[in-house]
């Protein structure tokens, strides 16, 4: 099916997509990959007035490390994460989130932060970016704010991107030493949206006892959910089979997933549990912690 | 809304709606039909067309007028002096399609793969096809011929591995 007709403005800069956004308002809609806009628009699940296309603005597509924070642009796709020497080397957890997110063809179109700003239930991007305490730098009429995760990722589909506001950039915390992620996803096919993930992010000190932990899920709730009694439970405490074991028992009991026909809401969320736990183990092995299979 | 779109080196001027998708510009507005359209959701791959040169994008996807300014190649432009690009010579070779519906797809996604990593081994070529479908052939000889367009290439072979 076409999507509803609407108006098309391609932005020349961020100033002029700020402008027309505010023109716009709550007609609008940014275009960056489209990868999810525009199926969306098809099934007529979202008919915007208004396109502000910024795929123009390349000065907007950049990865790069600043202030203790990997910074990356509201127009880099997902394939110049899968193929940057600086992901693959240092951020593991997002290098495993950009090898699966919908397809191959589609990571070459589809962008970091427009996976954001849509917010589906089922999308990669938010549990990644809730484990590794990700914020969003969002730009409006009145200044540019950042926004940390937790608050960012509003309801299915809502973000606290407001009318006439644009999603800048996301920004990742460099990981400290001795840290590393996981990314795990169980999906029916390649470019299916998730039957259920996980990401995991650990930090361990001098003694080899977690220094910090950020676990979440995914296809588990209204958006991606942080798993907090499994951060409480890891923090601090020396990696076992046991802790690792409570800390996806932990996802299970806050994964609050919908059936359809991915699987019954008690197949989600025990999958839940079981990516914690591979995600974990990963991450954990990648620190040159074995054993806790 | 009047778009400027260079399609296979030769540039094309049309009025578009701005909800008119790429891949019914290519086939209605233009007659390109060798840019198939199946299921139309983003999910099989045969609509893949190159943009700017090296980038795979499913046309069912991508509105017309986003292209404006743009090259795109499709399975049209692969054919250089009436003969066949290597990828199109390896696919007949290999026996690299049955029904041939999904065969533009695979040459144009296969096409900007090899732009990108000119020598790709084999799991990379099943990585790098694992969002175009094909249901005749088991992939098997569409991989092959990958590979078989990939040896031909006078690309520089990558430079060994440190060990």
């Amino acid at each position: 099916m076409f999507p509803a007709p609407f108006e098309y403005h391609r932005a020349a800069s961020i100033d002029e997509a700020l402008a027309l956004l505010a023109q716009h308002g709550g007609d609008a809609r940014v275009l960056a990959g489209g990868q999810s806009l525009i199926p969306a628009m098809r099934f007529r699940l979202a008919r915007p007035a208004v396109l502000v296309d910024i795929n123009g603005l390349s000065d907007l597509a950049y990865m790069r490390e600043e202030d203790g924070m990997l910074a990356i642009g509201a127009m880099t796709r997902d394939a110049a994460l899968e193929t940057s020497d600086l992901i693959s080397a240092k951020y593991p957890l997002l290098a495993d989130t950009s090898a699966v997110v919908a397809d191959p063809v589609v990571r070459q179109s589809g962008t970091v932060v427009g996976s954001l700003c849509h917010n589906d239930p089922a999308g990669d991007w938010g549990v990644t970016a809730l484990a590794a305490r990700a914020q969003i730098v969002v730009r409006g009429k009145g200044g540019t704010r950042t926004v940390a995760i937790d608050d960012f990722l509003i309801d299915s589909f809502t973000t606290a991107v407001a009318e006439g506001e644009l999603a800048l950039e996301v920004r990742f915390p460099t990981p400290p030493a001795r840290t590393a992620g996981s990314y795990q996803k169980i999906e029916r096919k390649v470019g299916d949206f998730a039957t259920a993930s996980a990401a995991a992010r650990i930090t361990l000190d001098a003694n080899g006892a977690i220094a910090g932990a950020g676990i979440a899920i995914g296809a588990a709730g209204p958006h991606a959910t942080r798993v907090t009694e499994a951060e409480r439970l890891l923090n601090g405490a020396k990696p076992t089979k046991e802790l690792i074991r409570a800390a996806a028992d932990a996802a299970r009991a806050t994964a609050d997933p919908a059936a359809d026909n991915r699987g019954s809401v008690e197949f989600k969320k025990d999958m839940a549990g079981v990516l914690v736990r591979r995600a974990l183990v990963a991450a954990l092995g990648r620190l040159g912690v074995e054993g806790l299979q | 809304m009047k778009i400027s779109v260079t399609v296979n080196g030769k540039l094309y001027e049309r009025d578009v709606e701005p909800r008119t998708l790429l891949a019914y510009f290519l086939r209605e507005a233009l007659g390109l039909t060798g840019t198939h359209v199946g299921c139309d959701t983003s999910s099989c791959g045969v609509c893949v067309v190159v943009l700017d040169g090296d980038r795979a994008v499913k046309s069912c996807t991508m509105f017309a007028v986003m292209a404006d300014g743009h090259e795109i190649t499709t399975v049209e432009g692969l054919v250089q002096g009436g003969k066949l690009h290597p990828l199109q010579q390896a696919f007949w070779d290999c026996h690299g399609l049955q029904c041939g519906y999904c065969t533009p797809g695979m040459l144009m996604t296969s096409y900007a793969l090899l732009k990108h990593q000119p020598h790709p081994d084999e799991p990379a070529i099943r990585e790098a096809l694992a969002g175009n479908l094909c249901r005749c052939t088991g992939y098997q000889n569409i991989v092959k011929a990958v590979q078989q367009a990939a040896a031909e290439t006078n690309a520089p072979a990558p430079e060994p591995v440190a060990t």
